[in-house]
């Protein structure tokens, strides 16, 4: 109970006008930092950090994590109407946004977008404010092993769970596993496929890999088939909001399962972009209309937003609470933090009362402000579709070109955009799946320096993943979603000579 | 790259008018100077240099302003490649860490220090060595038994970065107490000290500003601090302790000492007033109530050094490194 008098102070704060102010401008600012690819929402915080250092902590907090929130809804908008990933967790966004928008159905993608982040979000808020301190010491339990393993059912459900021929799924990523093991090898410290150039030095890294194989790509497909932009006949009403929203609690299911993926994820942390393409992986798999993933289904929009939001959201609370980011932007807020004198971990809870549940409450309220701005913004986003094509690609050319070059600063990156822009038209050409390159080059180092981490300290042995009942489950859950389809098949025939 | 090349010109052009009238006035920046760090966004010297980036906008401290650009690409080698390459541009300057010596001796990428101009040291970073506060081990004694009595390697170190300082005091503590650790790399020190409250490794050397809440949330215990000195803070932080009251690792037996350099370089062949400009910019930063929170938040150990004696300072340290290093195995084939 005491708590809930907390919250309630907290909203008492949050609710200054002050800091109402400061809540949507943070918004609008994320929204378009979310929108740029390249400037996520962690270089956009970092280059706003100081701006806050006059304004009292909890009023700063609110405005960075309103900015925070403005990036996650911001990075699905150019998902979803140009295929181009804003942030790393919009990627599963644009398996199925973009051909809905292609088929005309921008708004209703756009709505079903923001409100699963909005529900995504929400969970998590509720999450955090009733089972903080639990949570909290779950997340403890992660060594390297158990966060090998995370990573590895992350794979695992998106290639068992795939329909794509296995071996093109393979195929991809294995390119993509091998792009991520260029640069510093974090383990033991020495440069890997480098070759002697500075410029790698870096790694590829996966914005500029992403806004190259889809963003280009996409310009030279659409290119080749003359030019069409299939989106021209979009409806631009406000009215669509609603019609979406009364479809939306048809897929109830798959929300509350997006969320649990999300909240989890978040939590231990591995952060949302590997939350999002494990719920779009299963959502796939367990709809009634999975069959017709990929081309423009509303589920397929739903699940990965929703976990991603959830993840996104939750990943503050072992920020908070231990002081170890779930996210990168999270990382950035937590220097913020250490700079105006606050101490995360344990004792934050206990000692700057006011401060974490004004956080929370700004979390309840930037949401609500969020979707509000953005949901009203439909109309104009779907807009942008009617402008013709000869217009509106070469701005979208500009727009990657300021992305890929705002990630490092670095006009190496330029170029490379464009060669993964050809690498990703040919892939597609040959029907070679994307997704999985992606996946891999995202998740690669991460699960491979786990992997490796796990290894040092069991030395050498891999009993180290089956050691205790949580890494085991995980490890058995990451199986079991390989072999599904042989399972599956298995057991269907064994009905059949059952009957 | 053409804009680049522009404004390169261009403050190559305002730099000779400046320079003609140079007997007047000293030199100032024109435009905005990027402050590099050659590490991710979130870690000690992200978190030093963006501190000193809100002290100076706060105080009006530069009629430019300061732009903080991370460039942490092969363990900071991306960011000292780029001021080396940013001969004549006096509008650059980057924070450095003891990967200022690791990397180019560890990765064999062709920098070093000299092809910077040094500024300033704005501080040491302490190192101190943690456990977690449910193991027996009250004392660093108690702590060397253990290792002594555990079978060779099965002790586990967590740890900044590969190569690194982390694993540089961590060979050393092997060689002084003659034991044999694995020593496991994390990406960041709040991870690497989280790793040790859930008992995934045995130690740490965490920074103090890396430890020091899970030492207040009675999580962790510090044993002993690699320095010469025990460290000048005396408010409590836990248990009633305070950072003073952390003995010397030396006193204790363990004989290591390492502290890591927090300084300024700027870009190649910057002039005298150049460096002069910055030098008297961090002794204003310096005396801000800002920073000397920020310093104490961290147990920071607070020598200021510039010009010769800095560069002495950096001479020696290398030398130490590259010894260090050697000794360890850890240098790059070719080096």
């Amino acid at each position: 109970m005491e708590e809930l008098a907390n919250l309630f102070h907290g909203f008492a704060v949050a609710l200054q006008p002050y800091n109402i102010m400061l809540m949507i401008i943070g918004i609008t600012l994320g929204v378009i930092i979310g929108v740029l690819p390249g400037l996520g929402g962690a270089n956009g915080v970092a280059i706003l950090l100081p701006l806050t250092f006059s304004m009292p902590p909890t009023s700063a907090i609110i405005m960075l994590s309103c900015i925070y929130w403005g990036a996650l809804f911001g990075g699905a908008i150019t998902s979803i109407l140009f295929n181009i990933p804003g942030e790393p967790w919009s990627v599963a966004t644009t398996f199925d946004g973009y051909p809905m928008a292609q088929q005309g159905k921008p708004g209703e993608a756009l709505t079903a977008a923001f409100t699963s982040s909005f529900v995504g979000a929400l969970f998590a808020v509720i999450m955090i404010t009733l089972v903080a301190p639990l949570v909290a010491g779950f997340a403890l339990r992660f060594g390297p092993a158990e966060k090998f393993a995370v990573y590895f059912l992350a794979f695992c459900s998106f290639v068992g769970l795939s329909k794509e021929p296995p071996f093109k799924t393979i195929a991809a990523m294995m390119i993509g596993f091998a792009l991520a093991a260029v640069g510093l090898d974090s383990i033991t410290g020495q440069l890997r496929l480098t070759f002697g150039v500075t410029e790698l030095l870096n790694g590829f890294d996966f914005l500029i890999a992403v806004i190259g194989l889809f963003g280009i790509g996409e310009i030279l497909l659409t290119m080749e088939e003359g030019l069409a932009f299939r989106g021209g006949n979009a409806s631009i009403n406000l009215r669509v909001v609603l019609q979406t929203w009364r479809e939306l609690p048809a897929y109830w299911m798959t929300s509350l399962r997006s969320c649990l993926i999300g909240c989890w994820m978040g939590v231990t942390p591995a952060g949302a972009t590997p939350a999002s393409f494990m719920s779009y992986g299963i959502a796939k798999r367990l709809a009634r209309r999975g069959n017709n993933f990929g081309k423009g289904e509303i589920e397929g929009v739903i699940a990965p937003e929703t976990a991603a939001h959830a993840a996104g959201t939750s990943a503050l609370l072992p920020m908070l609470s231990l002081g170890v980011p779930g996210s990168p932007t999270a990382a950035v807020l937590l220097g913020g933090l250490l700079i105006w004198g606050l101490q995360p971990g344990p004792m934050l809870f206990v000692e700057q009362k006011e401060f974490v549940w004004g956080l929370i409450a700004s979390m309840y309220l930037g949401n609500i402000a969020g979707l509000i701005v953005v949901l009203t913004c439909v109309p104009v986003f779907a807009a942008i579709l009617r402008v013709p094509f000869g217009i509106i690609a070469p701005l979208i050319l500009v727009l990657c070109a300021i992305g890929a070059y705002s990630v490092h600063n670095s006009t190496f990156d330029v170029m490379l955009m464009l060669v993964f822009g050809v690498l990703g038209y040919l892939l597609k050409k040959c029907n070679y799946p994307l997704a999985p390159l992606v996946l891999a080059i995202v998740l690669g180092d991460k699960a491979e320096e786990a992997f490796r981490q796990s290894l040092l300290g069991s030395q050498g042995s891999l009993g180290v993943f089956f050691s205790n009942g949580l890494v085991s489950t995980i490890m058995a859950l990451g199986l079991v979603a390989l072999f599904w389809s042989a399972i599956q098949e298995g057991y269907s025939r064994l009905r059949t000579s059952m009957a | 790259m053409k804009p680049f090349v522009l404004s390169v010109a261009l403050a190559a052009i305002a730099m000779s008018c400046a320079g003609s009238t140079a007997s007047v006035a000293a030199w100032e920046p024109v435009r905005p100077v990027e402050f590099i760090v050659p590490a991710g966004t979130g870690g000690g010297a992200d978190q030093m240099a963006r501190t000193i980036q809100g002290i100076v906008t706060k105080h009006n401290l530069m009629k430019q302003p300061l732009v903080v650009i991370n460039k942490a690409g092969g363990a900071g080698g991306e960011g000292f490649l780029d001021v080396k390459t940013s001969t004549n541009n006096p509008h650059k300057i980057i924070i450095t860490l003891s990967n200022l010596f690791t990397t180019p001796l560890a990765t064999g990428i062709p920098f070093n220090w000299k092809d910077l101009t040094p500024v300033a040291m704005l501080a040491l970073d302490e190192f101190v060595l943690w456990v977690n506060a449910e193991k027996p081990y009250q004392s660093v004694k108690d702590y060397v038994d253990a290792t002594k009595k555990a079978p060779s390697g099965s002790f586990k170190m967590g740890g900044t970065g590969s190569k690194q300082e982390d694993q540089i005091i961590t060979v050393g503590i092997e060689k002084a107490i003659e034991a044999k650790f694995t020593y496991i790399p994390y990406k960041g020190g709040g991870e690497v000290a989280v790793q040790l409250v859930g008992n995934h490794v045995d130690s740490t050397v965490n920074n103090p500003i890396e430890a020091v809440a899970q030492w207040r949330g009675g999580k962790v215990r510090p044993l002993c601090v690699f320095d010469a000195q025990p460290m000048a803070y005396d408010e409590p932080i836990a248990d009633g302790k305070a950072w003073k009251d952390i003995p010397t690792c030396k006193s204790q037996g363990l004989a290591m000492e390492y502290l890591m350099l927090r300084g300024i370089f700027m870009s190649p062949k910057a002039t005298k007033d150049q460096i002069e400009y910055y030098v008297e910019l961090f002794k204003k930063v310096r005396a801000t109530p800002e920073w000397q929170d920020f310093m104490k938040s961290g147990a920071f150990n607070t020598t200021f050094l510039a010009g010769a004696d800095y560069a002495k300072w950096i001479e020696a340290e290398e030398k130490r490194h590259e010894g260090l290093m050697k000794e360890a195995g850890f240098l790059a084939s070719g080096n």
